[in-house]
Parts: C-alpha cells; sequence; structure tokens
C-alpha cells in the first residue's frame, strides 16, 4: 500500500506528466484561458487515463509481450512491434465507447465534458503514458495507479497554469512577448518549482 | 498531373520555416520537442524521424484522399500514421540503438504530434499528392529549425561542446540552467518574442481588459481637513 501511494506521490508530482515530461503540450497551451475549461479538460484526462492505462496493460502483458501468448498455444510470438498502432486504436476505441457511455447514461457529465472528448485521442499525454507504463514494467495495480496519478497530475497543473493565466490578462507585457511567449516562460518557471518536489519519498 | 511551379515550390517549402512556423505560431507539435533538445546529435535524429514521417503521411493520405469516408477519415489517418512510426521505430532500434535508447517514448510519440495529425487533416485531405508531400516536408523543416536552435543553445552554452565536439574553452564551466528541460520552455519563449518583434503581424491582441482607460495622471482631489 505505502509502495502504491509513493507511486501515485512520484506520478503526481516529481514526474508530473506535463511539466517535468512535457506531454500534452499543444492542448495545455490551447486550453489554458479559463479556469473552468481548464478544470473539465483536466477531469477529461483523468478519466480517460484511468481507463486507459490499465487496458493497455492487460493488452501488452497478455497480447503482445515476448511468449505471452503461451495461454493460447503460441510459444515463440513476439507481437510488440504492432504495439504503437494497437495502444493508439485502444485509446481511440475507448475514447469513443465512454464518449456513447455518457451520452446515453450519464448526459450531464456528456455535457460537460463531450467537447473536450474527441481532443483527448489525439493527447500526447494520453499515449506517452501508456507508453512509459510499458516501458517501466508495471503490474496491473500499478498501472491503474499510474493511470490516475498522471491524469491527476495534468490536471493540477492545467489548473494552475489557467489560474495564473486568468490575472495575467492584467498586466502590460511587451508586445511580442504577449499571448503565447509569456505563456512558454510561466511554463517553463513553474516547470522549475515542480522539479523542487524532486526527491520526495514517503 | 499539373507541374508545380518553382514559386509554389518555395512557398510551400520555404513559409513555415519563420513566417507560418507550426511550433511558434500555431502551437503545434511541442509536446515530443522539449525533453529531447539536450544534445545536438540527439535532436538531428528525432528532426529527421519526425520530417520523414510528416511528409510521406502526407503524401499517402493525400494519395488516397478521395476514397476516405469522412466520418472515419481520423482512424484511417491515424493508422497510416502509426505505421510510419513503426517503420521509423524500428528503423532507429536497428541502426541507430543508442539514439533510440535516449528517445525512449519520444519516437511514437510522433504518432499523437499534432504537427501530423494537423497536416494531414488540414492539408492533404484537400490538395494533390506532390504539393502535400512538399507542405509536409517544409513543415517539418519548421519543426525541425526550432528545434536545432534550441538545441544549439542548451548544447553549446549549457555543457559547452557542439554535436559532442569541445568548442568553448576548457575554463566554461557547464551551465546546468540550461540543461535541465524547463529552460527550453524560456528559450522557445524568448524566440517567439524574437520571431514577432520582426513580423508585426504574428503579435496577438491585447486582451487586458483595462486597455480602453487612457493613462491620463488622475486629478488628485485637494480636500481641505477641517480641525
Amino acid at each position: 500500500m505505502a509502495d502504491l501511494l509513493n507511486l501515485f506521490v512520484k506520478t503526481v508530482f516529481i514526474e508530473n506528466i506535463a511539466l517535468s515530461l512535457f506531454l500534452g503540450m499543444c492542448t495545455f497551451f490551447a486550453i489554458s484561458k479559463q479556469v473552468k475549461a481548464a478544470f473539465g479538460l483536466g477531469i477529461a484526462v483523468i478519466v480517460v487515463l484511468t481507463i486507459t492505462v490499465p487496458l493497455n496493460n492487460l493488452i501488452y502483458n497478455f497480447v503482445l509481450k515476448e511468449g505471452a501468448l503461451s495461454w493460447a498455444g503460441l510459444e515463440n510470438t513476439n507481437l510488440k512491434f504492432v504495439g504503437l498502432i494497437t495502444y493508439i486504436g485502444v485509446i481511440a476505441a475507448a475514447v469513443q465507447i465512454l464518449e456513447m457511455f455518457l451520452d446515453k447514461y450519464v448526459p450531464a457529465l456528456y455535457n460537460a465534458l463531450g467537447i473536450f472528448l474527441p481532443l483527448i485521442t489525439v493527447n500526447c499525454a494520453i499515449l506517452g503514458a501508456s507508453l512509459f507504463m510499458i516501458e517501466k514494467n508495471y503490474n496491473f495495480t500499478e498501472s491503474v495507479v499510474y493511470g490516475f496519478g498522471a491524469g491527476f497530475g495534468w490536471a493540477l497543473a492545467i489548473v494552475l497554469l489557467a489560474g495564473i493565466r486568468e490575472k495575467l490578462k492584467y498586466s502590460d507585457i511587451p508586445e511580442g512577448l504577449r499571448g503565447l511567449g509569456i505563456t512558454f516562460v510561466i511554463v517553463g518557471l513553474m516547470s522549475f518549482g515542480f522539479m523542487s518536489f524532486g526527491g520526495i519519498l514517503l | 498531373m499539373k507541374a508545380i511551379s518553382v514559386k509554389e515550390t518555395r512557398k510551400l517549402l520555404f513559409t513555415p520555416i519563420v513566417e507560418n512556423n507550426p511550433i511558434a505560431l500555431q502551437i503545434l507539435g511541442i509536446c515530443s520537442a522539449l525533453a529531447v533538445t539536450v544534445k545536438m546529435d540527439v535532436t538531428l535524429i528525432m528532426c529527421i524521424a519526425l520530417t520523414s514521417v510528416v511528409t510521406l503521411s502526407n503524401l499517402f493520405i493525400s494519395i488516397i484522399r478521395h476514397y476516405i469516408p469522412d466520418s472515419i477519415r481520423i482512424i484511417v489517418q491515424m493508422t497510416i500514421i502509426s505505421s510510419l512510426v513503426i517503420i521509423v521505430d524500428e528503423l532507429l532500434k536497428a541502426y541507430a540503438y543508442e539514439a533510440s535508447k535516449q528517445l525512449s517514448v519520444f519516437v511514437g510519440l510522433i504518432i499523437t504530434n499534432c504537427i501530423v495529425m494537423g497536416r494531414a487533416e488540414a492539408y492533404a485531405m484537400k490538395n494533390p499528392p506532390i504539393k502535400s508531400m512538399l507542405d509536409g516536408f517544409g513543415n517539418g523543416l519548421g519543426y525541425s529549425f526550432v528545434l536545432l536552435v534550441v538545441a544549439a543553445i542548451r548544447e553549446i552554452f549549457g555543457s559547452g561542446t557542439f554535436f559532442g565536439m569541445q568548442i568553448m574553452p576548457e575554463t566554461y564551466p557547464v551551465n546546468n540552467f540550461l540543461l535541465l528541460p524547463p529552460s527550453s520552455f524560456i528559450i522557445i519563449g524568448i524566440m517567439i518574442w524574437v520571431i514577432r518583434s520582426f513580423s508585426k503581424s504574428q503579435v496577438e491582441e491585447n486582451e487586458n481588459p483595462l486597455k480602453a482607460h487612457t493613462f491620463k495622471p488622475l486629478t488628485v482631489k485637494k480636500e481641505v481637513q477641517s480641525g
């Protein structure tokens, strides 16, 4: 249990998927002008990551890994090379199913998250978390915690950035730096801030 | 097929580098860009990988653009792109193993790089193959330009080397600030500032709700204090 908690803290703060690994940056810059929109997108990312990372973990361990198909009588197969196309397929399918499910059974949530869900399929953070999970060789329980933690960290980062950008509107910034330029600098400084979490152990 | 004039070719290839740079202006594809810019050689491999993927994906998607049903076009584009990325990934593992280890998951992340998807969706779906290929190549160059400049600054001033060769005097201390990943954000931010100082049309509008106020000096009320 302590291990899992440690993994969670590490994923959220030390290896924050937005600010230390720089994933999902396109949407991170594009949808961080208002806290409300950023919050909705953050929740959507948490939901999708918590579902897709464990799903890809199962597929990797039972289908793609070297010798993983031994339960089907195929001892010497190694399907690792189709990994990338499988993960992205799984993610696209999961997002689509989630969208249809929410539309039918939880319309309130669908209205809140709906516009963000299609954006998420092509978000690097989603595929990136799956790839990091494979690279670090997590087991199923760890992958659930990792998926949730990664989503939580990303959501935290985008809400913080949106908060700063809402206030930033009122400041007098040199012309060329206005908008995108200053946002880059701010994200850089935030990223330095998150680096100071390095080395925390519970 | 109509031949493309030299002028048009030049336009397709070079506008994405400064005037309409995918990273600096369209905020696309920075996702995987920042983590790989510590050393020139790794960055160069990443740039070649991305440029070849975006060029070929634009070409193939443009060839079959009339046969792709509109409702499933994203999936079709994604399948083509991920197949290309798998080929690049396997090639790197075979011929540049060290670099592929350093790039780790970032080669795979070319799939979700917004430049590749963005060009496929915005350009290749509507234009003939050769033009799309040139457009993809141009955008790949635009991406490479920003990445290589950032990597050059970080490697020269960070560790004092260039492609691994020592070029700063031996006494040059290692600058840890530039070796840390967040510095690339600040470098790109400043690059955007420089680019926009030259082409004013890219400057964003001032959204400050207080800008309507004119800055005339406030008239101080003189209150006579009684008592």
